[in-house]
């Protein structure tokens, strides 16, 4: 029997695995589940507690100490280099005994045997790129195999896998599991857990919840644990009247990096004068949603149109003039240009037009008045205008994004994670100027993880699920639970 | 790599123009440092030489036009090469740009039959369009085929030194004279009016400062600039902004390749009056150009003081040759070692480097 | 000269001189592949070719004179390897300056031993028996050298260490994708530090060949920019040593055509050649999946830092 009761930091975590079980670890992203993982796996140190691997306490310094204890990782983000075979990936980084020369048959051979075994279909010769993204996943297997895993933790493994990829997944972690591995499978989406577990850990903020026995629950009960049932406090919102309908998304349909279907016809409406909040776990097509309305990524099919003017796939510079805000998630690599100075970075969107350009020329006064404005109306804490962005906190160069995009008055804001990574202040104060700006009458779509967020501060909530709209309730009377099934992808009459 | 315990190394969160310029010059100090080991080698005291080289590069009236003349292709180019490095577009491609240039030039004074007052300013136009298309290629094959521009640039260099070699050895042989080739000499009307005496193309020389005064006007002060910065600086942002990578590339490279094809065209009208080879049009401009614009931190006016710089430095290869003796090659090695330095000194301008005796 | 002797001597010619290029290609295809990009191979031909020439004249001994020219190549591309590996420099700018500081330090030291004989330099073999074969006796077996045979030799097993055994696949991980190198335990610095020196060592013997057998003798400036063809080789080979020994004798071929063909042909023309082919092949592997399969290493010339965003 393996154990690892593991306490992490601040949070304070104990989890026990049994030998071989599937055991899941459930949450929402930044429950804590990836940072548990990397302790295992030795990528990261706890700063209390211990693992106690088969009775015995372990130190797990590195990955290279891990894979001696047999803890092998399969990551969400695949560690292969697409130019070597499958062979030489599996062999990467290995210090076999036969000294520098590579038996290639061999190697091969011992592979296909591995992958004979599992029923991993996968050409040892083929090249990495050739491969779909499910036989890449498999490499990443058979890398952990062939050097004689035990423990397998797989870190969102269907997150890039078609259906038909996932049941194949599936079975050959039964296959696996038959022989003795045990597998933590770490994963958000309920319908996977209630299929391929045994048990499951839920965590909440860092915090393991509850273990129960898969046999034991149901999704609604899984659902109630990962999202909590936490009294949220509603911040003091303003009695708006909503106006007319500013914004029209028709069944638009995108792909991802990846070249996967993001967006399957999503289709919503906003409104003047309210925050339009989308929930949804990462990865189900927010950001993908975000950059089609930013003009940072093309749609495939359907309409959006802003004030009745099509704004579907315009460039990113006409969708800015139009009238649209956008406050991005990654603030420091393509919301501002970290080397320059806050005054550039002010007039980054507006240097085209006057009064900070007249013809070919910029005028750098009125770009200089423009930013101690702004320094002074956002409270931007830097030691001049012309400091570089890069040196500023989080708080300071989000509140510089801010005071950037909202100038002008946008009729459409695209906030995306605005608070993410800022500290309490900066947090309150970025809410406060976004209820400012629905106050005013601009229609905000709230793009967040933080389910609190979304739930104090939106007028009405919308779903995202797997690329497609879920369901939009009233914020009034949303009820948390509700939202969390939605937001696992299960419908209402499914209750 | 770990540093031991007595040394701290941490990243500098900003830096000041002082820090910047304080290590460029203990680069270059060092540099002529080892060079000094040199000349001692030689025999030579360093003291004694570089004395000599300062002497002959601005001592006499003379001296001091021919190290001015050297500077005049140091500074369009480097000029030029300031914008395109601002755009992170790394043209090392200016020696082909300058050769095509003095080639549209030469083709134009021997051939084109302009009437006499047109003839210079044609071969001006002529010779920045042809070095601006020479640049142009490697950036549309960057944007659009995303091929690395070293190598292109580099490789283009070739080429066109080949088809000049092919141009006065072929349909443009002029007079041979014992054993090189070159094409007829220029008409008058396509001499670059130099200072009394001297070799000093002075329109050249203006245009170049003039140049050097606009591009920086360009980069500071037009929306151009802020985009060309912007790009530079970090090309996702841009996108964000709605930049057009594109139009920006094609910009700099324009600019870049334009102004070494300039150089070209005052090397050509204003100092050898006819087409020689490639290695005596240039002796290697386009390469000591990058020195003086990353030493001039891509900033084109201080180009003007780099520029002169290092046409003391090439000045000085003749003083040596002359009056101590020693092989020309070693300003070559004068300029390696201060690139070198000077690339490993940003190693300190990025990271502040102090020693500790506390326990870390 | 009868038509088949013509041809015999452009190729035996081809050979010998495609040896330097063959070399400093396989040298620069091993850098590269670890993602370092190396434009001083000029400057370390150079020193390679000055210091074989006076170390053979001095020691009367030709292949310690090869040695030498294979140290002072490494460890000038140590020097390039500190500045790109360690310092994180750009690495364009450390590779032109080597190459300046070779040309000049090679002109500076060189003065004096323009124009002296070599009285021992490595001595053209003629294979007894072999030399007879029709056709391919000539070219091959006749007149050519040691150091030739040991280039083609040099060949099979750069490619078998390259694509079949551990340390090759670890230099092909290293210059593809770095960080997933790292995090499987290799020492990305280390490996691209060996590959650069290798490299350089190759450009040095690649130097000292041309000095010490091809044409015994120093004259400033004598490799002629063939550090830059092997620039571009290395391209045109697809960073594949077998395609680099065929792409080096093509590339010497047409440098030996430039003369012999000169009534009809211009020699610009085809001594300009190489480089356009390099280009042309760059836009042919630009082409999505040819890319992956063929293109350069994907993290070439990029400083290689742990977990910088």
């Amino acid at each position: 029997m393996k154990r690892f009761p593991g306490v992490v930091a601040s949070n304070g975590v104990n989890l026990a695995v049994r030998k071989g079980e599937i055991h899941c670890l459930l949450g929402e992203n930044g429950a804590g589940k990836t940072t548990l993982m990397r302790i295992l796996y030795g990528l990261y140190q706890p700063d209390e507690g211990e693992i106690i691997l088969n009775g015995k306490a372990v130190r797990i310094s590195s990955p290279r100490a891990a894979l001696s204890y047999h803890i092998g990782m399969v990551h969400q983000h695949f560690r292969l280099v697409p130019t070597l075979t499958v062979a030489e990936n599996v062999v990467l980084g290995l210090n076999e005994g036969t000294g520098p020369f590579l038996n290639y048959k061999q190697t091969c051979k011992k592979i296909s045997d591995i992958a004979d075994k599992y029923g991993l279909v996968v050409d040892p010769r083929a090249k990495v790129w050739q491969l779909t993204v499910g036989q890449r996943q498999r490499v990443e297997i058979l890398k952990a195999l062939y050097r004689e895993a035990s423990i397998l933790i797989m870190d969102e493994p269907t997150s890039v896998l078609t259906p038909q990829e996932v049941d194949q997944l599936f079975s050959t972690l039964r296959t696996l599991v038959d022989d003795g591995l045990t597998i933590i499978f770490i994963t958000h989406k309920l319908d996977e857990v209630m299929e391929i577990s045994d048990r499951v850990t839920v965590l909440r903020k860092g915090k393991a919840i509850a273990t129960v026995n898969t046999a034991e629950t149901n999704k609604a009960q899984l659902a109630e644990l990962m999202v909590g049932r936490e009294v949220v406090f509603r911040l003091e919102k303003n009695e708006v009247n909503r106006g007319e309908k500013i914004l029209v998304v028709d069944d638009v349909h995108a792909l991802n990096d990846r070249g996967l279907p993001a967006l399957r016809g999503t289709s919503f409406d906003l409104y003047e004068g309210e925050i339009l909040g989308v929930a949804g776990v990462s990865g189900n097509g927010q950001r993908e949603l975000a950059e089609v309305l930013t003009g940072l990524r093309r749609a495939r099919r359907g309409h959006v149109t802003l004030e009745g003017r099509a704004m579907i796939n315009c460039s990113a510079r006409e969708i800015s003039d139009m009238g649209v805000a956008h406050v991005p998630t990654e603030r420091k690599r393509i919301g501002t240009v970290p080397n320059m100075t806050v005054r550039d970075n002010l007039i980054l969107k507006t240097y085209r037009k006057p009064p900070f350009s007249h013809g070919m020329f910029l005028d750098n006064r009125a770009a200089e008045e423009n930013a101690r404005k702004a320094m002074d109306e956002y409270q931007i804490m830097a030691p001049s205008i012309d400091t570089a962005v890069k040196v500023l906190s989080g708080g300071n160069i989000q509140r510089v994004v801010l005071a950037r995009e909202l100038s002008g008055d946008p009729r459409l804001i695209i906030a995306a994670h605005p608070t993410y990574g800022l500290d309490v202040g900066a947090t309150e104060q970025v809410r406060e100027i976004l209820l400012a700006q629905r106050d005013r009458g601009a229609g905000i779509l709230l793009i967040s993880e933080d389910l609190e967020e979304i739930m104090t501060m939106s007028d009405r909530i919308l779903v995202l699920f797997e690329g497609r709209v879920m369901g939009v309730i009233d914020a009034k009377a949303a009820q948390i639970e509700r939202i969390g099934l939605m937001m696992a992808g299960i419908e209402e009459e499914e209750k | 790599m770990r540093a031991p315990n007595w040394l701290k190394i941490e990243r500098r969160p900003t830096v000041s123009g002082r820090t910047v310029f304080i290590i460029s010059v203990s680069a270059i100090l060092a540099a002529l440092l080892v060079a000094a080991i040199f000349f001692a080698v030689f025999g030579v005291s360093p003291i004694h030489a570089y004395g000599l080289i300062l002497k002959g590069a601005l001592g006499s009236r003379l001296g001091l036009a021919e190290t001015v003349r050297r500077a005049i292709p140091l500074l369009l180019i480097g000029v030029g090469l300031t914008i395109a490095f601002r755009a992170l577009f790394w043209n090392i491609g200016a020696e082909g740009q300058l050769l095509m240039g003095a080639i549209a030039a030469a083709g134009v004074a021997l051939f084109s039959g302009l009437p006499d007052p047109l003839l210079l300013p044609a071969m001006f136009i002529a010779g920045f369009a042809s070095g601006a298309a020479w640049g142009l290629i490697p950036a549309v094959l960057k944007v659009k085929l995303g091929i690395n521009d070293v190598i292109t640039t580099l490789m283009m260099n070739y080429i066109a030194i080949y088809l000049m070699e092919w141009l006065i050895h072929g349909p443009w042989k002029g007079p041979t004279a014992r054993g090189f080739a070159y094409t007829d000499q220029f008409p008058r009307a396509a001499w670059i009016p130099t200072l009394y005496g001297t070799r000093v193309h002075w329109p050249t020389l203006v245009l170049g400062l003039l140049l050097a005064l606009v591009m920086y006007i360009l980069v500071t002060r037009t929306k151009s600039g802020f985009e060309i910065r912007v790009v530079g600086e970090n090309p996702d942002a841009a996108r964000f902004a709605g930049i057009s990578q594109f139009k920006t590339t094609l910009l700099v490279m324009l600019i870049a390749g334009g102004f070494a094809g300039l150089a070209g065209v005052g090397e050509v009208a204003g100092i050898h009056h006819k087409l020689l080879g490639p290695l005596n049009i240039s002796m290697g401009y386009g390469y000591t150009a990058i020195i003086v614009a990353w030493l001039a931190r891509r900033n084109p006016l201080a180009v003007i003081i780099t520029s002169f710089l290092f046409a003391i430095i090439i000045s000085g290869g003749d003083v040596i040759k002359v009056s101590l003796g020693l092989p020309f090659q070693l300003i070559n090695v004068f300029n390696g070692l201060i690139l070198f330095f000077l690339i490993g000194s940003e190693v300190f301008i990025r990271y502040k480097v102090s020693f500790s005796f506390r326990r870390q | 000269m009868g038509w088949e002797t013509w041809i015999i001597t452009t190729l035996s010619r081809t050979l010998a001189y495609g040896t330097p290029l063959l070399l400093g290609t396989l040298g620069e295809i091993y850098t590269e592949r670890s993602g370092v990009l190396n434009l001083g191979v000029e400057g370390m031909m150079i020193m390679g070719a000055y210091s074989a020439f006076t170390t053979a004249y001095i020691t009367g001994n030709p292949w310690l004179g090869i040695l030498v020219g294979g140290i002072i190549g490494g460890a000038f591309s140590l020097i390039h390897a500190f500045a790109s590996v360690t310092l994180k420099a750009n690495q364009v700018v450390s590779g032109l300056s080597l190459t300046m500081l070779g040309l000049g330090l090679s002109g500076v030291l060189g003065r004096g031993w323009e124009g002296k004989p070599l009285s021992n330099p490595i001595s053209a073999i003629t294979v007894p028996g072999l030399s007879k074969i029709p056709f391919l006796g000539p070219i091959l077996f006749e007149g050519q050298n040691l150091l030739v045979y040991l280039t083609i030799l040099l060949v099979p097993l750069l490619w078998y260490i390259l694509y079949r055994t551990r340390i090759g696949i670890t230099i092909r991980s290293v210059g593809d994708s770095p960080a997933t190198a790292d995090s499987l335990g290799i020492n990305v610095d280390r490996v691209r530090y060996l590959c650069t020196a290798i490299g350089g060592v190759l450009a040095g013997v690649a130097g000292g060949y041309l000095s010490v057998a091809y044409r015994p003798a120093w004259t400033e400036g004598m490799t002629a920019g063939m550090g830059w063809i092997v620039i571009a080789l290395t391209i045109f080979a697809f960073w594949n040593p077998a395609h680099g020994m065929l792409g080096a004798y093509f590339f010497g071929a047409l440098y030996i055509l430039s003369f012999r063909l000169q009534p009809w042909i211009s020699p610009e023309f085809l001594k300009a050649m190489p480089y356009a082919f390099a280009i042309l092949v760059l836009i042919i592997v630009s082409r999505g999946t040819l890319q992956s399969r063929m293109g350069a290493p994907a993290a070439l010339s990029v400083p290689y830092t742990r977990g910088e965003e």
